[in-house]
């Protein structure tokens, strides 16, 4: 598979999870574990470009895909000639800053993830669409209302 | 949580993924999107020695149009039935009912032939199937058959495909009458408490969650052919169901819910 463009070969037990691979062979914790039982979404991912749960897929399903977890979100958007602001981030991440739409941040990472792959679907969505398109992604600190904004403010960047 | 170990194999076709049930017998399990199996296998609550992955089986994941149905490839994705305009069009309430499945990232992985496989009460899309009055199409070691979805359920859990079958299509019947499709829950992204689709202006109606299997309301479907009110007929819509208790709900709220329901989608269906 590749990782973040990077391509990866690994030997696993087909009971690897995703994101213990992401996390312990491919060494990039940015990927965080929360339920450990696909409700969360603190776990997302793109397989393919789309979002998935990646405690609810193994590593072996993965094969031959094209992984991208949030390390690698900003390079993808710097090659697309899409990154913004003083960071050069992807306009999500951007938008999140901005908009504050993180306190502790654990469920960001998945957060930002199912966000972006959501507007790859929906480019321009109401806000009750966007609070239906992250609702597998939970916040504990529940800064819902920010984290919304963000993703409308990201949408109207893009 | 990781599941049990296993051995992983991936088919490159329908054929070779039943050769291999066939070889391994009931310790062999499918895995298409895995989003129902792999959670069970985390819980260990399944525990099979064989996976035989078709998720790479690339001609099973089509929508097509064929004489008066959809034809959907068992390996369609939850999120492909949604947002195809030809299902928006010819089967509306399927890609509704889809787009009601989890949340978008379950729905990139669930196939609707593992939904109708797992055979789980609780689930939406064999209940919008049944509504609907779809055929499922089974392959086996000695060919295929097809199989009316209200003869496909037999338990909780359980169907009529034998260990070394495998769904391999599902067909939808296009141009049917109003539909609506009422899913009761108390938070985002869960489960029906209980469902009702109704289909065909009240010819198909079937219930989520009201006992061991996803189930028609063959009282209410008969009283309304037989010319009663749509309220009249909601009143019937729990008759011969065994819904069970849980913590969200008891044996009662569930009937009463399951007539709330099935009046409000029949209305909405337009049903007077
Ligand atoms: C967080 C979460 C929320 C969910 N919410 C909902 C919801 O609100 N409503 C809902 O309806 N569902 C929901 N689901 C379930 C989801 O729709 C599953 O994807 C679906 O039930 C199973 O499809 P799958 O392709 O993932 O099957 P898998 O998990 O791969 O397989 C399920 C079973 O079917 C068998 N199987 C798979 N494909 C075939 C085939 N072609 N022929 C024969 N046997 C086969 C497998 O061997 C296995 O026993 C949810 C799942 C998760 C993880
Ligand atoms: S850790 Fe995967 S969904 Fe919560
Ligand atoms: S910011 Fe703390 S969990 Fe979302």
């Amino acid at each position: 598979m590749s990782v973040n463009g990077q391509s990866q070969s690994h030997d696993v037990e087909p009971r690897t999870l995703l994101v213990h691979h992401i996390r312990e062979n491919v060494g990039l914790t940015g990927t965080n574990i929360g339920c450990d039982t696909s409700s969360c979404g603190a776990c997302t991912v793109h397989l393919d470009g789309q979002s998935v749960k990646s405690c609810t897929v193994l590593a072996v399903q993965a094969e031959g895909a094209a992984i991208t977890t949030i390390e690698g979100l900003a390079d993808e958007a710097r090659a697309a000639g899409t990154s913004t602001g003083e960071q050069d981030w992807h306009p999500m991440q951007e938008a999140f800053q901005q908009c504050h739409a993180l306190q502790c941040g654990y469920c960001t990472p998945g957060m930002v993830m199912a966000a972006t792959s959501f507007l790859n679907e929906n480019a321009s969505p109401s806000e009750d669409e966007v609070r239906e398109g992250l609702e597998g992604n939970l916040c504990r600190c529940t800064g819902y209302h920010n984290i919304v904004k963000a993703v409308l403010s990201a949408a109207g960047e893009s | 949580m990781i599941p049990a170990a296993f051995d992983y194999k991936v088919a490159d076709s329908a054929e070779a993924a039943i050769a291999m049930l066939g070889e391994y017998g009931d310790e062999a399990k499918l895995l298409a999107g895995g989003h129902s199996l792999i959670p069970m296998m985390k819980f260990r609550l399944a525990a099979p020695t064989v996976l035989v992955d078709i998720a790479r089986i690339d001609d099973l994941s089509y929508i097509r149009q064929e004489n008066g149905h959809l034809a959907i490839g068992a390996m369609t994705r939850h999120t492909a039935v949604e947002h195809s305009d030809l299902v928006k069009a010819e089967a509306p309430m399927l890609a509704h009912v889809a787009s009601l499945v989890g949340d978008p990232s379950v729905r990139h992985r669930g196939t609707l032939g593992g939904t109708l496989a797992h055979s789980d009460p609780a689930s939406d899309l064999p209940a919008a199937v049944l509504a609907l009055g779809g055929t499922i199409v089974a392959q086996g070691p000695n060919g295929t058959r097809e199989i009316a979805t209200a003869d496909f359920f037999t338990g909780f859990f359980e169907s009529v495909l034998a260990d070394d079958e495998m769904i391999t299509e599902v067909r939808i019947p296009t141009g049917t009458g109003g539909w609506n499709y009422q899913k009761f829950n108390r938070r985002a992204q869960d489960w029906a408490i209980v469902g009702v689709g109704v289909a065909d202006g009240g010819k198909g109606i079937s219930l989520v969650n009201m006992g061991s299997t996803p189930l028609r309301a063959t009282a209410a479907e008969e009283a309304l052919a037989g010319g009663a009110s749509a309220a009249e007929a909601a009143e019937l819509a729990a008759e011969g169901a065994s819904p069970m208790e849980d913590t969200n709900a008891d044996a009662a709220y569930r009937t009463h819910l399951a007539k709330v329901l099935t009046r409000r989608a029949l209305e909405a269906a337009g049903v007077a």
